[in-house]
């Protein structure tokens, strides 16, 4: 079975239905505007372990989700 | 490792040293690669590689293995032509049999922009070195003469590529052969040694933690696949890198012969037959990023239909097994190697999935780089600064199938 995305307005969906997006976070420590542009258009947390996201539901109410999903899992806790 | 594979190969397993030249990160196709090309050709055998599980046991023994160069952008074509070539010769040259066959790739185009994006393949591969062809329905089915040409009435084939050099080898055999040569040669291969953390000096990377002790090094070098991001972190570096799971799949036996690899953008799937007569089909990425190892009905829901509108013959087989890997994918569909800007650590990464075909080649250069301390013209498009000089080498030729 698909993992089921719990959204808010249309309950459990299958994931096929949304649009993975990543929420940015460039760490505090780059501090020189320059790099943290480049860190912001390319460089990845990709965290092994809990994650905040975003799901876009593309193929049902076009509204955007917010939720934690643990990346080892792929539970939504 | 059981006793067969053992009798098979003759690897010769030692206790960890606590100094080595040269220390490998990650035990697959692409470590074992650099270990071997820095014994053969650079004469460099004080090198030990560190592989946390069984060695080919990620990525390298979970991809669809095929090899080819009908890439997309010209560096790429260079690269993976010299990779193609490598293989070719890689069963003489290691007195093992890898189970390498050519048979072929044939790409199809269901569309006019697809047709077009062929023939501008067919001539960027002739321009740097690849032999790929231009190839009209009728030449299709002359050389596949399974394929359905209306495409189940919805994907028709109005034309393709054809890339006659394609191969598939056997990838454990590719890792065994590879890791068999180093060893004879008296490079260490250590399993089930996790790396815990790395030794640094100010600004350089001396060595690294380990389940069995800690080990110091003059080169650190991480040819780790989905998992690289931590390690890498380890060293303070950030990586352009995404870990997302790929899904494969094979059928039960097919008794008759299918020779080419048949494989599509539109439909994002691609076929082969193993040497055991498995129809071998695989697909892009799951959309999530993800360390799960987990399959899906879905994926197999999707891709089997998929792969049937081009291949009607596949609706009378079924399915056997289904796995899954997790790949390090970059942003531009290219892979990652080179210098990183600590010194003493150097990284292959970004190989997503299309890393199987360049294991020889990427393999070959990441041991130049280390022997010379300077990066072979062959990969300096590829170096980790590219993002920051923002001159990515965005590669459609990869993306889709592999």
């Amino acid at each position: 079975m698909s993992i089921q995305i719990p959204c808010p307005h249309c309950g459990p969906r299958p994931i096929e239905e949304f649009a993975f997006g990543e929420i940015l976070a460039v760490p505090d420590q780059i501090t020189d505007p320059d790099e943290r542009d480049i860190d912001r258009a390319f460089m990845h947390n990709n965290p092994e372990g809990p994650q905040r996201e975003a799901w876009f539901h593309t193929y049902g109410c076009r509204r955007w989700v917010t939720l934690t999903r643990d990346t080892r899992t792929d539970q939504i806790i | 490792m059981n006793e067969f594979q053992e009798k098979l190969v003759n690897f010769k397993w030692v206790e960890p040293k606590k100094t080595y030249d040269v220390i490998i990160i990650g035990g697959g196709g692409h470590g074992l690669a650099t270990a071997y090309y820095l014994a053969t050709r650079h004469n460099i055998t004080n090198v030990a590689v560190l592989e946390r599980n069984y060695i080919g046991g990620g990525n390298s023994g979970r991809n669809t293995t095929v090899i080819r160069s009908n890439y997309g952008i010209p560096e790429a074509v260079r690269f993976y032509q010299r990779s193609v070539e490598l293989y070719q010769t890689l069963e003489d040259e290691t007195e093992r049999w890898i189970m390498h066959a050519q048979k072929g790739i044939l790409w199809m185009a269901h569309g006019e922009t697809a047709v077009r994006a062929e023939k501008a393949r067919a001539e960027i591969n002739t321009a740097f070195g690849a032999k790929t062809v231009f190839v009209t329905p009728k030449e299709i089915k002359e050389i596949c003469p399974e394929v359905d040409l209306t495409g189940g009435g919805v994907w028709p084939i109005m034309g393709g590529s054809y890339h006659p050099e394609a191969a598939t080898a056997r990838h454990d055999r590719v890792n065994w052969a590879l890791a068999e040569g180093a060893m004879k040669r008296g490079v260490h291969v250590h399993q089930n040694t996790a790396v815990t953390n790395l030794i640094k000096s100010g600004n350089r990377v001396i060595g690294v933690e380990t389940t069995a002790g800690p080990m110091h090094a003059n080169v650190v070098m991480s040819a780790v696949g989905g998992h690289v991001t931590g390690l890498a972190a380890l060293a303070g570096l950030r990586l352009p890198i995404r870990t997302h799971p790929l899904q494969a799949f094979v059928t039960n036996h097919y008794e008759q012969k299918f020779h080419p690899i048949v494989a599509s953008t539109s439909l994002l799937t691609y076929v082969s037959q193993t040497a055991r007569g498995e129809m071998l089909i695989g697909a892009e990425i799951d959309r999530q990023p993800s360390y799960s190892y987990r399959s899906g009905h879905h994926f197999l829901q999707t891709c089997a239909h998929r792969a049937m509108t081009m291949l009607p013959f596949l609706r009378q087989l079924r399915i056997l097994r289904q796995w899954t890997g997790v790949c390090d994918m970059s942003p531009d569909y290219s892979p990652i190697m080179g210098f990183t800007g600590v010194d003493g650590f150097v990284l292959t990464t970004g190989w997503g999935t299309w890393g199987f075909k360049a294991i020889p080649a990427g393999g070959e250069q990441m041991a130049q780089l280390i022997a010379t301390g300077e990066t072979p013209e062959l990969i300096a498009p590829f170096a980790l600064d590219r993002f920051a000089q923002d001159r990515t080498m965005a590669d459609r030729g990869s993306a889709g199938t592999h």
